[in-house]
This record gives C-alpha cells, structure tokens and sequence, in this order.
C-alpha cells in the first residue's frame, strides 16, 4: 500500500539520520540537502539508494539532481509509488 | 641523519580496546584467540572455526556515520589513531609537515564482498555509492590524513604481512628526507570474514585447533601447526626530535634504523635460507649504526607456522652471532593472533613499550621448544631487560611475497 507524504517522510528521516548522525526530528520539508544538513553528492546518492529500496521506487540519477530539498524528495517518492 | 622518535601509541586488538589494556593482557600472558560466535563454519563447512578477534568492536566508540561511510579496517586505523594523536597530546602541526602512512595488506575485503552479495541478491543498482572509498587499500591512510589533516603526504605501501612495518619505515623516511616533521603511521587488517579464513586454510597456512583456540598460535613449539588469524590496527606517532622537543612532548622511544628487502623466491613461500631476512635485519642494524651487541630484544614475525618460524629463528641467530644468546625473543602472536596488515604496527607498539617498561612480554603456549631453536626464547611470564643503559631491540615483519623489513627501536 502507497504511503502518504508523511510516512514518507518519517521513512526517509530515518535513512538520512542513519547516513549522517543527525536527528531525525530535523529533517524537515523545508531543509535543504545541502545546505542545511550538510550532504555531500556520495552521501545523497547512499540516500537515495536506500530509499529506492525502502520505498520501492525508482529515482533516475537525473531526477536526483532536482531533490533540492527533503520535501522534494518525499513528493517524488510519494508519487513514483503510485 | 635526522634523530626521529616516538611520541604517541594507539592500537585497537584482540587483547584490547586501547594500548594499555593490550599491553597489561600482553604481559599478563593472555589468548585474545576465541571461538567465532557464527554459524560459519557450519554453513561453509570452513576447517577453521576460531580467530584473535577484536576486544572492543569499533561500533562501540564510533558514531554510527563513521561506521556506515568506513570499512572496518578504516574503522580500526581511526580507533587506533584517536589513541596515539590524543596520546602525544594533541599536536598542533603544520598540515603540510604531516604525513600519513597506514597500511592494510589486504584492503576493504569486507565492503568488497558485502557489495558484491548485495549485487547477487539485489542487482547493481543497490550498490551503494561509497563502495571505492570504502573498499580501496589507500581507504585507512585517506582517513586519517582527514582525521588529523596530514597534508605532507598520505601513503599506504602494501606488503601483506610486511605492511604495517613497512608503513612505520616509510614514515621514518619521509621525516628523514624532509618531507615532514609529523608522520601518524601503522597497520590495520579486519579480514575475519569467511572467503579470507578458507583462503588461508586451503594454503594450509591456517592452524587447525579448533578445539584449543586459546592454545592455537604456539610460535617455536614442536607442535605448531600455522598460524590464527587476527584483526585489529597499531598506529604510532612518529616526529622528528627536534620537532618533538621543541613542543615539549613525551618521548615513548627512538625509531633508529630499518632495512627492508625481498626475497624474489617464491610467491608465497619465504626463501629457505632466510637470505633476505637476514639482509633486512643487517640493513636496519646499518642504518640506525648498530652492531649486533646493542640488541636486548627481538619481537620475532615468528606466526607459528612449521616452516617460516625456523627460518626467521637461525636469521636472528646468523646476525647476532653468538650475542644472540643474551638477547630475549619475544612472539606476542601466541596471544593476538597474526593481524596481517596490522601485525608490524602492533608488534612496533609492544618494541617500544618493552623497551619503555624494560620488560619483554611472554610467548605463551609454548610446551615443548622447537629443539632446533638456539635463542632465549620469553616463555610464559614476562623477563627484564637490563636495568641501566640505552636499549635497542628490532620487531622483524615479513610478508607473502617475499617482503622482509626490520625495524630497531630504541629506548628515549
């Protein structure tokens, strides 16, 4: 069953808190990859390896490029389940 | 010549989390050798079940990052090298004048085979992207060169069993050629996996007492039978003296000379006649202008193998002549097993603190001597070294293929 925008969230906090030491409660909609929680390009691709498995989808290496922020990335995983 | 000297210890082993919890097991005479608490060898029908296995996992002092983005061999040369930099206090060293020289002899086989399972079970687009920074043999030394920004250089000479020694020999070299002042060096090796386990046993290099691990790895006995495979890092800091004293640290001892050869004899085997080691021991004696009477110690590469022991055993005896007879021979391989890669870095750490405590550690398990053994072997509890006087001892480390170092450390 598809998971709504806020498990996806919940699921993909908890990929990026493993990868990165940092808290899963910060990893919000409005925070930046880069910017903000200080991602580099090896680790969002660990990322988002992690999460094609986890969510069951299948983020292109063209798309990730415009997961700029947490929220991009839990609305394209929300609808690539669909 | 520059003067270099050891100014900081750090080592992750089967015997402990930390130098001196190492060291006190060490001289405590203990096995780090333990049963493996896996099914592997039942699932793999493996005819070795036991290995020197780590006291203390570096998960339990790492930060789950480190250990997602590091294989475990970078994970141990990290542990290790927290140790030596926190114990030389904290250097502040122009990045420029800072080397880092850590060696593996195997590398990342366990990301390696990890990615390639992943691979088989799931396709490749589940290999994760760190898979080339973890795997890769240069990966400890890449780490540490960011741990502690060692910018002179960053270096990973790979020499299987040599490996560690010839890391500590490299580092000699760069300070004594001017390239740094600060050289963070050693060894590490986490090979207890199941593919390299049966590689070792089906080069019948493996000692096959499963039913004694603790008894396993007996260097010198008429009963050994290869050696226990063991995982773990040393890391030494290595510094000029002048850098050293002008910055008012603590002087552990001296790196004095090192000789390193190969044997160009056999891929695997070592050359008979000991031809090479002889010649690396002679070479270090050279360079650190020793003569064979300013040995007391030896920390013999000695693994417990039927063949190899005997070879370094008449080696040491052909160089010291008849002093070899006043010079204790330790083999701590008897408690940590052989840590490869790690295996001369460590046995460094154990030189430098025999000669700091003037006391060279036990060579357990040893019930019955090979008969054809003509050196004072340290048997069971640790002996003296002479009271007074500076002191020069040499750790010997040779590898498959032939590689041959020795290194003489002396007393501060």
């Amino acid at each position: 069953m598809a998971l709504n925008e806020n498990e996806v969230l919940e699921g993909l906090a908890e990929i990026v808190a493993e990868e990165t030491g940092l808290d899963a409660a910060d990893v919000q909609n409005d925070k930046s990859f880069t910017d903000d929680l200080d991602i580099d390009s090896l680790s969002m691709m660990t990322i988002v390896t992690l999460a094609e498995e986890k969510f069951d989808v299948r983020i292109p290496d063209e798309d990730v490029k415009n997961l700029v922020t947490v929220g991009d990335a839990v609305q394209y995983i929300t609808k690539a389940q669909a | 010549m520059t003067n270099v000297v050891i100014t900081g210890l750090g080592a992750t082993t089967p015997l402990g989390g930390d130098v001196p919890t190492t060291w006190e097991n060490a001289l405590a005479g203990k096995s780090g050798v333990r049963t493996l608490d896996n099914d592997w060898a039942e699932t793999y029908g493996m005819a070795v079940n036991f290995a020197g296995q780590l006291m203390v996992r570096p998960d339990e002092v790492l930060s789950r990052p480190e250990t997602k983005r590091m294989d475990p061999s970078a994970q141990m040369a990290i542990v290790a090298t927290r140790e030596a930099w926190a114990d030389a206090g904290t250097p502040e060293v122009d990045p420029e004048r800072l080397g880092a020289v850590v060696s593996s002899g195997i590398g990342g086989v366990w990301t390696l085979l990890s990615a390639w399972d992943t691979m088989k079970e799931k396709g490749a687009a589940r290999v994760l992207p760190l898979t080339v920074p973890m795997l890769m043999p240069n990966s400890p030394t890449a780490y540490v060169s960011l741990e502690i920004t060692a910018r002179a250089g960053a270096h990973a000479p790979v020499s299987a069993c040599a490996s560690g020694a010839e890391a500590i020999g490299m580092a000699y070299e760069m300070i004594q050629s001017g390239r740094a002042d600060v050289v963070v060096a050693g060894g590490t090796e986490a090979a207890i996996h199941p593919l390299p386990i049966s590689s070792f046993a089906a080069m019948q290099a493996l000692s096959k007492r499963n039913d004694d691990p603790a008894g396993a790895s007996r260097p010198y006995d008429v009963t050994r039978d290869g050696f226990v495979l063991g995982e773990g890092a040393g890391v030494m800091v290595i510094e000029s003296e002048e850098h050293a004293k002008a910055r008012g640290a603590r002087i552990y001892g001296r790196l004095l000379g090192m000789g390193m050869t190969a044997d160009a004899h056999h891929i695997a085997a070592p050359d008979p006649q000991g031809a090479g080691q002889t010649r690396a021991m002679q070479f270090a004696l050279d360079c650190a202008e020793l003569t064979a009477s300013d040995i007391v110690h030896v920390n013999g590469h000695a693994t417990s193998t039927p063949v190899g022991d005997m070879i370094e055993a008449r080696g040491i005896r052909s160089v010291l002549g008849s002093h070899a007879d006043s010079v204790l021979l330790s083999a701590t391989k008897s408690m940590t097993g052989h840590l490869l890669g790690g295996a001369g870095a460590l046995e460094s750490v154990f030189t430098v603190k025999a000669l700091q405590d003037r006391k060279a550690p036990p060579t357990i398990n040893v019930t019955e001597p090979d008969p054809e053994l003509e050196l004072d072997l340290v048997r069971d509890v640790p002996r003296d070294l002479p009271a007074d006087g500076q002191l020069a001892a040499i750790n010997n480390s040779f590898g498959f293929g032939g590689h041959n170092v020795a290194l003489i450390f002396g007393t501060a």
